[in-house]
């Protein structure tokens, strides 16, 4: 059995080598996949750090890209914190697209002035309510929210398919499952920074992304609500003992991770696309899981892991582009760099050892049994 | 005496252990012979726990060797310990709650043994030394007790040559002591040496030949437990003269009303292993403490979880109320906010949140008041930190920095934290489940001094405990919870701890019976 203890101190200058070291690793051991690929395996490691961050509209692009995954990512930091492992977040954020498309394709014009406000509310009661389907069914029958989380996910596919081919199509698009375009009011504006200007496709959405971490970080660190989920998650005994009701938890984390879902898919489609079509998200739903563990359930550094996430994420595409790597060898080098990152600071928090049996060693809630 | 007598079967010279700039183990010297039982004795925070995590490696000494039959040998796994003949039952008990109770014990045993063989021995043996435990019982439907006889059990059948107990008798009546000590004795007389760690010095006196005494880490002496008075020993441990004043029962406040009533109560068994309360009915006065005396697994959890309001939604009948005014319907923090307060037996995630900073867990029971949290419901961690402070001051709560984990705190600094917190708000009503389980004699008497002092103000207190000699020093009535139904109480001078323990083990059914 493998066995991990808290290590009782960890020095910042391990804190911060760590997570170089692993890169570095996760450099040498790519690029001897590459080379054994026969790729030249300088250039495929340039095409996956230095390529996405070469020119100022690369560096917007990456932000773009981690836009979603720092708003879901906040949401879900929330439902892990509470032990609530909510899976379906690329179903709430279709929904979230899809009330959010509502507002913009049949809101009068003399409300106009309401636009964005409206699509934002609509996108999170969206993503909130699908969420509230497996908070309820936990939560009066006991049912395993993975599962459901997960399963309705599908559902929301087969729904945005049925309504961008069926009911909300444009009569003009010859045949296109796509809806109209939404008009001015319902998009999201290019982001012109001072002096630098526009920085590629980066919009406003990401201020809505920065604030949201930040507001995460401040209800799980500083408020009540957040002290009561993290009770929850770490001690669900000890939080019923406080008289911390456990539904409400539950169903307080779920239709939060749900809304914020629900708001990354209204800012996608708004700032990205203009409209609905079958196919609005890249997975960001499940790619955020990640990038909610790789920042160690704290919201404010879920900014850091989803940029990390997002490079690695261009950087296999700018690879597949410019070398012809296959989409799949890209996926293994993101793969080796991610479990790095993670093992690195795993084993820097705590001190791995290895036991063929038993210990019969004091079993503290900090140890974990892998 | 034959010269393997002669020969100590552990040595350990010159053990050091430290954790970064904290030595919880200073150039400690150790001797224990085959057929000797040797007890170690300490505070908490002694290094009693390090010692015998070094002997059962757990841990490896900074300093220093051990030597096995007088040879040199470095135990770097409990595996090695076990392969060796050491044996060991912890304090914080080490096994599956998921697994039943054969099935825990089929793991610490060689492979291929088949579970019905298992099963078999395990009936045999706890048959034998007079431990009732079903070999298919769930080991997380069990309580403390009947859990740490599991612990027991799992050592016995690996036929040890020493034998390693960390307060093993905390959970147990007097006559399942009586009976593990004469297990004990026979084990010693096959030649098994056997390491016991007990705060109760009458048992040190009662079973061991030798006594180590270790304070602040370092040994202070080793002494033959039989010809050193009780009082000596205590004062060797605490390092000053002890204040035998803090033995006498207090006074009870005359003329007081009923300020919490409890009347028929029954709630049903959650699980199969759970104790079903029926019919639980109970008062108490301002100024007064009731003791519920009962075996681990006799409902005690269940009840503490009636009186708490943590089990609102389970309560099928009867009323609960303070001051003639129903809470039944209330919750845990409703309680709490008209001064019901609770320490509840188990610490460790239940009591406290060993990965939480000692703020948060002073945040856990005072999130009503509104100078830890606004009313928009922002945390003030500074006010947090600040009650922390003042429970840490007011108690005596020794921590290793200014905010620690509750999780590095010892067992009974922890202790003396969760009931600081409590006795911090002056509550009405303080229900304490075990206030005294695993701390020190000196801690001990601190908290006892405590609830006295909240006496004068007038709280009631209920005390649920194992423990009959605190049951009877400290309460005024004492009744008995046997097999979810609870006894009458009884004045504390009108019964003894004999008459009480049989009650216990359900030798007799009524307390009036024996008492009249």
């Amino acid at each position: 059995m493998m066995r991990l203890t808290p290590r009782p101190y960890v020095s910042p200058h391990q804190l911060l080598l760590v997570p170089v070291l692993s890169v570095l690793l996760s450099i040498i051991l790519g690029g001897l996949i590459f080379a054994a690929l026969g790729y030249n395996a300088l250039d495929a490691l340039y095409q996956f750090f230095v390529a996405p961050l070469s020119r100022p509209d690369q560096i917007g692009n990456l932000f773009v890209k981690a836009c979603p995954l720092i708003i879901i990512g906040t949401g879900l930091v929330f439902c892990y914190r509470a032990n609530i492992w909510n899976i379906g977040a690329e179903g709430q954020l279709i929904f979230g697209a899809l009330g959010a498309g509502w507002v913009a394709l049949y809101l009068p014009e003399s409300w106009h002035f309401m636009m964005l406000p409206l699509m934002i509310l609509g996108g999170m009661i969206a993503g909130a309510s699908l969420a509230a389907v497996p908070a309820f069914l936990k939560t009066r029958f006991q049912t395993n929210e993975i599962l459901v989380s997960l399963m309705l996910t599908y559902v929301a596919g087969l729904v945005i398919d049925w309504l961008v081919r069926g009911p909300w199509r444009d009569p003009m698009s010859f045949g296109f499952p796509l809806t109209p375009y939404y008009p001015d009011a319902a998009l999201i504006g290019k982001l012109s920074l001072p002096v630098i200007g526009k920085l590629g496709q980066l919009h406003w959405g990401i201020l809505i992304a920065l604030c949201v971490s930040g507001l995460g970080w401040f209800i799980l660190s500083r408020t009540l609500a957040g002290f009561k989920v993290r009770v929850a998650g770490d001690a669900p005994r000890a939080a019923r003992f406080a008289g911390f009701s456990p539904n409400i938890v539950t169903f307080s984390v779920l239709l939060v991770s749900g809304a914020l879902a629900g708001l990354a898919g209204m800012v996608e489609v708004s700032a990205n696309m203009g409209q609905l079509q079958p196919q609005i998200s890249f997975g960001y739903g499940f790619t955020a899981i990640i990038v909610a563990f790789l920042a160690r359930l704290n919201p404010a550094a879920v900014i850091l892991a989803a940029l990390i996430v997002a490079l690695s994420e261009l950087g296999g595409d700018s690879a597949q582009i410019a070398m012809g790597i296959p989409k799949v060898v890209t996926g293994v080098f993101k793969g080796i760099l991610l479990f790095m990152l993670l093992a690195g600071e795993t084993i820097t928090r705590y001190e791995l050892s290895f036991d063929l049996r038993m210990t019969g060693g004091k079993m503290s809630r900090g140890d974990a049994d892998v | 005496m034959s010269p393997d007598r002669e020969i100590p079967l552990l040595t350990g010279r010159h053990i050091s252990k430290r954790f970064g700039t904290f030595t919880a183990n200073d150039d400690i010297n150790f001797d224990i012979h085959a057929g000797e039982i040797h007890a170690l004795l300490g505070e908490n925070g002694a290094g009693k726990s390090t010692f015998v995590k070094l002997v059962y490696g757990l841990l490896s000494p900074d300093e220093g060797q051990f030597l096995w039959h007088g040879a040199p040998v470095e135990i770097r796994s409990p595996q090695a310990a076990r392969d060796m003949g050491i044996g060991m039952v912890f304090q914080h008990f080490s096994l599956f709650d998921v697994l039943s109770v054969a099935e825990n014990i089929q793991l610490a045993l060689p492979a291929g043994i088949s579970l019905s063989e298992v099963k078999e021995r395990v009936i045999t043996v706890s048959a034998e030394y007079g431990m009732t435990l079903s070999p298919d019982a769930r080991v997380g439907d069990l309580s403390v007790g009947e859990q740490q006889r599991v612990e027991i059990l799992r050592c016995l059948l690996q036929n040890p040559s020493l034998l390693i107990l960390d307060e093993p008798t905390s959970v147990l009546t007097p006559q399942e002591a009586d009976q593990l000590f004469a297990v004990l004795r026979r084990l010693r007389d096959d030649g098994c040496a056997i390491l016991f760690i007990s705060h109760k010095l009458d048992e040190i006196k009662a079973l061991t030949s030798k006594a180590t005494i270790l304070r602040a880490g370092k040994k202070v002496t080793t002494c033959d437990s039989a010809s050193t008075s009780a009082k000596e020993l205590a004062e060797l441990m605490v390092g000053a003269a002890l204040d035998n004043s803090m033995r006498t029962p207090p006074v009870l406040h005359k003329g007081a009303d009923s300020l919490f009533c409890v009347a028929q109560v029954s709630r049903p068994a959650a699980t199969a292993f759970a104790t079903a309360l029926q019919d639980i009915s109970l008062s108490v006065m301002s100024g007064e403490i009731l003791g519920i005396a009962g075996i681990a697994g006799n409902g005690q959890t269940e009840l503490m979880e009636v009186l708490s309001g943590e089990a609102i939604g389970d309560v099928t009948a009867g009323k609960i109320e303070l001051d003639g005014v129903s809470v039944a319907g209330l919750g845990p923090d409703m309680r709490r906010q008209k001064g019901m307060r609770c320490v509840p037996e188990e610490r460790n995630g239940h009591g406290a949140i060993i990965n939480m900073s000692l703020s948060e867990n002073a945040l856990l029971t005072a999130s009503h008041e509104p100078d830890n949290v606004s009313a928009s419901g922002l945390v003030s961690w500074v006010k947090c930190h600040a009650l922390s402070r003042k429970i840490i001051g007011s108690y005596d709560v020794r921590t290793p920095h200014h905010d620690p984990l509750a999780g590095s705190l010892s067992g009974g600094n922890l202790q003396k934290f969760m009931i600081g917190r409590e006795m911090m708000s002056r509550p009405r009503l303080l229900i304490v489940a075990q206030p005294t389980w695993g701390v020190d004699i000196g801690a001990a008497q601190a908290i006892r001094a405590a609830m006295r002092t909240l006496l004068e103000d007038g709280t009631a207190i209920i005390i649920i405990s194992q423990d009959l000699e605190e049951l009877l020093v400290m309460s005024h009535r004492i009744c008995v919870l046997n097999q979810g139904q609870l006894s009458e109480p009884l004045p504390a001078q009108d019964v003894t701890a004999e008459s009480i323990g049989l009650m216990m083990g359900g030798i007799t059914n009524s307390v009036s019976e024996r008492a009249v």
